[in-house]
């Protein structure tokens, strides 16, 4: 019978998508942990407001504790190092009717949450696709909002960020963004530099082509002063100019899209070489808990043979 | 008795088959892909289920990948590319990569033969990869069977032996700076080179001179087709296994959980039927990339 293991999104385009009815614009970002956990400290709802949200939240990230991870999870087998594009903001703003922006905060709280979740589990590196360099044609309007999203967010963040251990990197072509935004970066970065908890690398304006070619660059500059013989050009030496030299593990173990596209999207393209692929049909927003459970659960239970036999 | 049966049979096969030329004729409607690229996945585990020997189940998958071939080109799908041998794979067990190198051996004979699939819809045979990492009998068959099919032009199947996609590019970086390498040495020799290299910062213009995205795209060994419309890799993994990462920036990946040797007309319907719904935003994405 044909039974796929992924099923094809025709939810998008065939049947009228299932809005979950939120009560105005309150957004609850752990309402299910109160019931699990009973021993983590409770977030405040907040108001969700278009472009006018105050970021900063109520409660801090925990400082290290031990977590009771989810049953169906086991702490051996858990990613090193997951990455996730965070697609469906547009959609999932259009879908209630508001503003594409309103999509995009909201966006952020889920990112929020998912940030706490892989400190407390234990996953090393999170990288995030934030803004590729393929959005830059988007309307003005929408990528001056993203802009100064991301200044606030840093700003807003950047303490309890400090705070919770957490060293944050960015990556792609800085060149492009407003130069206030690029200071604070060089800010953030060399501010939590010496984090350790999570590291948390954010892709603005990234393309995974540009970032093998800029790679070639930086080799063939190396060879033009004599610092490396061409003979000596193999995949070490590229991984090592690649932009996430920034961390010790530079291959994500899992990469989880939202939104049910079937599709990688130029992001990270040489150092998917062996990850675990997944599929969650949720738009970016409603990507909570329970949805990354699902996506840990799925990643414990394949094996990876990277190649030769079991 | 036996007679009746075989026409019964015979029968049968010409209505299945003029079923899914019309099939064929209403997908035409639509988008048809131009690039179809396969991950032949779950051959040993299918021989493990079947009870089969060791290397039955490449067997019967390479019969599975002719009558994929079959539907493609009948389609009118222009490019197939399929992942037969990773460079990973050379360090599976000697007599496992023994027997699979005998398979493709003999297989690239039998393709070569006049009622072969090759020579009946015009196919021009490409060996992508690393073949310096073959056997001499392999790589010489190889060469000789893209040699025999350069003039076809049909449609062209790429064959991925020795290849991983990471050792694609930095292949491509090898050569690309070669390339530039020799320019440079040649203007500078010529007395032409000067403001080609600044030794500080670089300007704009001096950048155009510097490593571009279509000199690593030129030097890749895929460099003979466009980027594939759909990847589809069977057992249900999703996972690309260092295969076309380059390439498959903005494209469609389809997992049907069957095994490579059960793959069939379904799984093929199913991904077109798929790919023409999000073709023509994909399309709109690449030529804005």
């Amino acid at each position: 019978m044909l039974s796929l293991r992924f099923a094809i999104p025709t939810a998008n385009t065939l049947t009228p998508p299932k809005i979950k009815p939120k009560p105005g614009l309150v957004v609850q970002t752990a309402w299910n942990q109160t019931d699990l956990f009973p021993s983590l400290p409770k977030r405040n709802d907040y108001k969700l407001q278009a472009a006018t949200t105050d970021l900063s939240v109520a409660g801090d990230i925990p400082a290290e504790e031990v977590v009771e991870l989810p049953a169906e999870l086991s702490r051996e087998l858990m990613p090193k190092h997951v990455a996730v594009i965070m697609d469906g903001n547009g959609r999932w703003a259009r879908q209630r009717g508001l503003a594409t922006s309103a999509g995009h905060e909201a966006g952020v709280k889920a990112l929020r949450e998912l940030v706490e979740l892989c400190c407390q589990w234990g996953i090393q590196v999170l990288t995030v696709f934030a803004f590729s360099y393929e959005n830059w044609i988007r309307p003005k309007v929408e990528v001056d909002f993203l802009m100064s999203l991301f200044e606030r967010a840093l700003k807003s963040e950047v303490e309890s960020l400090s705070r919770g251990g957490i060293r944050i990197s960015v990556i792609g072509d800085s060149t492009k963004l407003p130069t206030s935004l690029q200071k604070l970066i060089n800010e953030v970065e060399e501010t939590t530099k010496h984090n350790s908890r999570l590291q948390l690398i954010v892709a603005v304006s990234y393309s995974g082509k540009y970032d093998v070619v800029q790679a070639c660059r930086s080799i063939a500059e190396k060879a033009k002063d004599g610092q490396i013989q061409l003979d000596d050009i193999n995949e070490s030496l590229i991984e090592q100019e690649l932009e996430t030299n920034c961390t010790e593990h530079p291959y994500p173990d899992l990469l989880i899209r939202t939104s049910g596209e079937l599709r990688v999207s130029n992001f990270l393209l040489w150092q998917l070489a062996y990850t675990e692929l997944f599929f969650a049909q949720e738009l970016w927003p409603d990507f909570r808990k329970d949805e990354f459970v699902d996506a840990l659960s799925s990643y414990q239970q394949r094996q990876r043979r990277y190649g030769g036999r079991h | 008795m036996e007679r009746i049966r075989e026409r019964v049979i015979q029968i049968y096969g010409n209505l299945v088959s003029l079923l899914q030329k019309c099939i064929f004729c209403i997908l035409s409607v639509g988008p048809i892909p131009n690039h179809i690229a396969f991950i032949m996945d779950g051959n040993r585990r299918f021989a493990k289920k079947c009870k089969l020997m060791e290397g039955a189940g490449h067997k019967v998958g390479f019969s599975a990948l002719m009558s994929m071939l079959k539907y493609c080109y009948e389609f009118g799908v222009r490019y197939v590319t399929v992942y037969a041998f990773s460079i990973e794979n050379f360090k599976r067990s000697p007599e496992e990569v023994q027997s699979l190198m005998d398979l493709m051996l003999k297989k690239i004979e039998e393709i070569l033969k006049k009622q072969s699939i090759v020579n009946r819809y015009g196919v021009r045979v490409i060996f992508s990869g690393n073949l310096k990492l073959l056997s001499e009998p392999v790589r010489l068959a190889a060469e000789r069977a893209m040699l025999a099919t350069a003039k076809n032009s049909k449609a062209v199947l790429s064959i991925c032996v020795a290849y991983t996609s990471t050792n694609e590019i930095m292949h491509a970086v090898q050569e690309s700076c070669e390339e530039k390498w020799d320019e440079i040495t040649l203007l500078n020799s010529s007395g032409a080179g000067y403001g080609l290299i600044s030794l500080g910062g670089y300007e704009q213009d001096e950048m155009d001179h510097l490593i571009k995205l279509t000199d690593i795209e030129k030097h890749m060994y895929m460099a003979a087709a466009p980027d594939p419309d759909i990847i589809i890799r069977t057992s249900g993994e999703t996972r690309l296994s260092n295969f076309l990462l380059w390439q498959s920036a903005n494209c469609y990946l389809y997992s049907p959980s069957v095994l490579w040797p059960e793959i069939g007309f379904r799984q093929f319907l199913w991904a077109i039927l798929n790919f023409q719904q999000i073709h023509f935003y994909l399309d709109k994405l690449r030529k804005q990339s």
